[in-house]
């Protein structure tokens, strides 16, 4: 027998983070350090960034029999990717080290997240995408679990594990079907198999029902929604932050891998379901957000309406409507991001700054933070001039473009209702007065300066647009081509 | 045409900068500085508005002071702005109270001064955008933000009730505009691909379109005005906002609802503006007729002025809808003079609740004995607000009836109606509050106008009188632009 070695190249990022990922914790039972591992992660997302850019070619590669897939969109969202994670393991750090969890676990758990993420956002084949989903998940139950006497956390971490593997299930189930059907696990072959026609619509169609239970319970949209609020609230919140933030885009990639890559043949078939899905979620996510005390609890339930959003994208079918979906996802995450970052900030020298109350009067003692804060409120309820508004109007652009006008329309009754609850978070910021036993913030610079960062991108990102949108655009484009 | 930077720009950006600059200034040890920077940072903002007026060619309907480049070639925005003779006055309006509401809120406000001024220098320069965009989008997007500033400025300085009257002022405003933004995308659509306002102007749409952009554009625009039935909000807002919030609020963002109307209402549903005139005119007069009730009913001094402004706007409302052009016009000094009318009234009422810390008629009485340099202001206008001859309150209103007259004689019945009721509810206010005995003891201890406020009550005064007795310079710049509008209008743009 004889194997012929695959070109590497194309996976050359995956490899160095799997490589590195390795030897920091190997650093990390020789080293007393934990610093160290905090520096070589950051260096790895790096190294991984500058390999991916410098490996990027406008053509679409495949390789390892056409099993993984290096594309444009690909390597925009994985850029994405290590920029968001790299955010998220730097607004993390004093809470980490507060808190005693500042261990190589959480790094290294981390840059296999990551790794999963990669390989989800690369896959061109079933298994391939879902090898990289259950390492993405796997990581992501270890490190809700990974505050141990935290009984809140072990909790959700367990939801969280079974939860997932009844999706996991799901979406094998669903996988097992369309394969039975078609004959094939490979997702170019299966779209041109199905454009060719097959003989048994009932099978396609329950096949593509699993696939989209199994999806929907990965993105977090009603119904398959439970999760997410237990998830974002019972885990501490610097894990919270990073689930909260890349994952979604490599769910997004996910998304396009699965129905645009391989079953958009069937696209009458999956649209109708998106279509409830998204509506409901963005029901569900604002009307319930209303009703939350606790400000992990309500992000999560506007994660949900937010990924609501994004599946109307999707669902619109067209060009137009798939790049606007990655812009929201690339502008969610920024926003996720900032807001997240600015609870793990908050919470320090002994409090946990979780209850809405514990934002009272922020203006007072920290007008910039609060600023910050209420941009990005301001941005997630998609007023101008921030970049949520943008988001919001390509997605909107895109519904009425595909004839889905009465689908923008109640996209923007939603958006009404969930104003409401991000205007009540810049009241509290800005109308009340302060607690009075709260402690005062020590001041991180470096911490600090990412988080003004993050919140000026999405200003800036929301006056001028355009470089974004058009990244978003050439990306799909040299992936669609 | 000016190189490099327009002067609309400038009227956008100048304040906003500033703002920004103020808010750089930090905490409230420098208070004064920041209050010299506000009201140096408006002053510029009014000078560079005024060349718009003086280098104002009224013999054209043309769009004057043009800018144009790319913003967002994707989705072909473009960064365009003009004014024409609509729209022009309203930046000049704007930024002249921008000066006034500094004034007013000099040594009144006295913690987060930098933020107030901060907010009220942005909100100024966002307001010139929305005037001055000739594109949907940005249009759209000062619009919108605009409501981020008087949101904060309600529920930062405003009354005991304030979080309620924010977060409704915001929600509801929001309502109207976010079903905007789907006909703006939809317009994008059947336009082939542009957001710019005037080719909207041009394109032809069917009937049942035409009815629904309508539905849209007036929820958004309604909601502004505001008309009745959708004007709940204000009450609540203006009673609860700090003196100068109230001032920007009549004086300037209920012209933007009225302003979308004969931006985009009119030329571009024309037919569906026609079909449903019955709709605009009802309304209009419930506003008149059943509003001044209303307002005659107020014990709060506030409340009754925020009645008196929704019946003031429902005679703009009803002047768009003759489509002639002694309604159109008479509408717009309307609404000018209307700016200058109700800053005037909220900031004399502001005067006394400085001193008094009361709203309401029933805590005042004899206030002529110990202000009686503030009683002669308010005199004048209280007349004004009730349409006396040689106020500017009168112009709008006359044009408005006499253009009703020719269109309908019930209507103008109806419309005239506002001369007695007007009367009635801001004279009778004024009897109570002025005249007769001293009521109390708060009142026997007050002073009278420090020279700050004597002077932004001069100013004021200046420009009700004097748009009263000489109206013309406002008529003649916005002369060709309306007939132009009309004619635009009387043609039917249903598509075949």
């Amino acid at each position: 027998m004889n194997f012929p070695l695959p070109d590497l190249l194309p996976a050359l990022p995956e490899i160095f983070v799997l490589g590195m990922a390795c030897a920091i914790l190997l650093v990390d039972v020789l080293s007393k350090d934990r610093s160290l591992s905090y520096v070589l992660t950051l260096f790895t997302l790096l190294g991984a960034a500058a390999i991916t850019a410098f490996t990027s070619l406008p053509q679409v590669q495949t390789t390892f029999g056409g099993q993984f897939i290096d594309d444009a969109m690909g390597d925009v969202l994985k850029l994405m990717a290590y920029l968001a994670a790299m955010t998220a393991v730097v607004y993390s750090r004093n809470y980490l080290g507060e808190r005693g969890l500042f261990k190589g676990e959480f790094f290294v758990l981390a840059l296999f997240a990551v790794l999963g993420m990669m390989v989800m956002i690369s896959a061109n084949h079933f298994l391939v995408l879902y090898v990289g989903l259950e390492l993405l998940s796997l990581s992501l139950y270890a490190m809700v679990a990974l505050q141990r006497e935290s009984k809140q956390a072990t909790e959700a971490a367990m939801k969280y594990f079974v939860l997932g593997a009844l999706a996991s299930g799901l979406l094998l189930y669903g996988m097992s079907m369309l394969y039975g059907l078609t004959g094939t696990l490979e997702l170019p072959r299966m779209a041109a198999i199905l454009q060719a026609g097959v003989k048994d619509n009932v099978i396609l169609a329950f096949g593509i029902v699993f696939l989209v239970a199994g999806l929907g319970f990965k993105l977090g949209v009603a119904p398959f929604h439970m999760w997410v609020p237990d998830i974002y609230q019972g885990a501490p919140t610097a894990v919270t932050l990073f689930i909260g933030s890349a994952p979604k885009l490599a769910a997004f990639a996910f998304t396009m891998r699965l129905l645009v890559d391989g079953l958009q043949p069937a696209v009458g078939d999956w649209q109708g379901m998106l279509a409830i899905m998204a509506v409901l979620s963005l029901a569900i996510g604002n009307l319930a957000a209303i009703m939350q005390t606790n400000i992990k609890r309500m992000l999560a339930y506007s994660t949900i309406s937010h990924m609501g959003f994004l599946l109307l994208g999707v669902l619109s079918g067209t060009f137009a409507g798939y790049s606007a979906a990655m812009f929201y996802a690339i502008a969610y995450v920024l926003m996720s991001l900032g807001s997240f970052g600015l609870v793990v900030y908050l919470s320090q020298n002994g409090l946990e700054a979780e209850e809405l109350d514990d934002f009272r009067g922020l203006n007072s003692s920290h007008p910039w933070l609060a600023a910050l804060m209420a941009i990005l409120m301001f941005s997630m309820a998609g007023i101008p001039p921030f970049v949520g508004f943008y988001a919001k109007l390509s997605i909107l652009q895109a519904l009425v473009g595909a004839g889905f006008l009465w689908l923008a329309v109640v996209a923007v009754v939603f958006s009404l209702i969930g104003a409401f609850y991000y205007l009540r978070v810049v009241k509290l910021l800005y109308f009340d007065a302060p607690k009075a036993d709260v402690p005062g913030l020590t001041t991180a610079f470096d911490i600090q300066a990412l988080l003004s960062a993050n919140g000026l991108a999405v200003l800036v990102l929301g006056i001028l647009p355009q470089p974004l949108i058009t990244l978003c655009t050439y990306a799909m484009q040299m992936t669609l081509q | 045409m000016l190189e490099g930077i327009g002067l609309i720009s400038l009227a956008i950006w100048v304040p906003i900068l500033a703002g920004v600059l103020i808010l750089a200034t930090g905490g409230d040890k420098n208070a004064d500085g920041q209050r010299t920077l506000a009201l140096v940072g408006s002053l510029v903002g009014f000078l560079v508005a005024i060349p718009l007026w003086t280098g104002f060619d009224a013999s054209t309907s043309a769009m004057q002071f043009k800018e144009l480049s790319e913003w967002v070639p994707m989705f072909n925005i473009h960064y365009r702005l003009g004014v024409d003779g609509i729209s022009m006055p309203f930046i000049l309006l704007n930024s002249f109270t921008t000066v006034l509401v500094v004034l007013a809120g000099w040594d009144v406000i006295k913690d987060r001064v930098a933020q107030y001024m901060a907010a009220f220098l942005i909100q100024s320069g966002l307001l010139n955008g929305v005037f001055g965009a000739l594109d949907g989008v940005l249009f759209y997007v000062f619009f919108e933000a605009m409501l981020i500033p008087l949101y904060l400025i309600i529920g930062m300085w405003g009354g005991p009730n304030r979080v309620y009257a924010a977060i409704k002022f915001f929600l509801y405003t929001l309502l109207g505009s976010l079903l905007m933004l789907v006909a703006l995308v939809y317009l994008y659509f059947q336009s082939g691909g542009s957001f710019e306002i005037l080719t909207w102007h041009k394109l032809p749409l069917a009937m049942t379109a035409q009815i629904l952009l309508f539905v849209a554009f007036f929820f958004a625009f309604a909601v502004k005005v505001p008309m009745w039935p959708v004007h709940t909000w204000l009450p609540d807002a203006h009673v609860e906002a700090p003196t100068g919030g109230s001032v920007v609020l009549a004086a300037i963002t209920l012209k933007v609802g009225a302003y979308g109307f004969l931006r985009f209402i009119l030329p571009i549903v024309p037919d569906a503006s026609h079909e449903l005139t019955w709709l605009i005119v009802t309304l209009s007069l419930v506003a008149v007729v059943y509003i001044g009730l209303v307002a005659l009913v107020q014990s709060d001094m506030k409340k009754l002025i925020a009645y008196s402004s929704i019946a003031h706007m429902g005679f703009v409302t009803l002047g768009f809808f003759l489509f002639n052009p002694l309604g159109v016009e008479g509408g717009l000094i309307q609404m000018i003079s209307h700016g200058f009318v109700s800053a005037a009234m909220f900031l004399c009422v502001g005067v006394m609740y400085d001193r008094v810390h009361s709203r309401q008629i029933a805590d005042y009485g004899g206030v002529v004995n110990t202000m009686p340099r503030f009683a002669a202001f308010f005199m004048l206008f209280a007349m004004a607000n009730a349409g006396l001859p040689a106020t500017s309150g009168f112009v709008g209103e006359f044009m408005v009836v006499l253009g009703a007259v020719q269109v309908n004689f019930w209507w103008a019945f109806l419309a005239a109606t506002t001369l007695i009721f007007g009367a009635a509810y801001t004279l009778w206010m004024y009897k109570r509050v002025v005249f007769g005995p001293i009521a109390n003891e708060h009142v026997a201890e007050l002073s009278d106008i420090n020279s700050r406020e004597f002077l932004v009550l001069l100013l004021l005064a200046v420009c009700v009188l004097g748009m009263g007795v000489y109206p013309l310079p406002f008529t003649e710049v916005m002369h060709a632009s309306v007939n132009n509008l009309l004619e635009h209008v009387a043609h039917s743009k249903l598509a075949y």
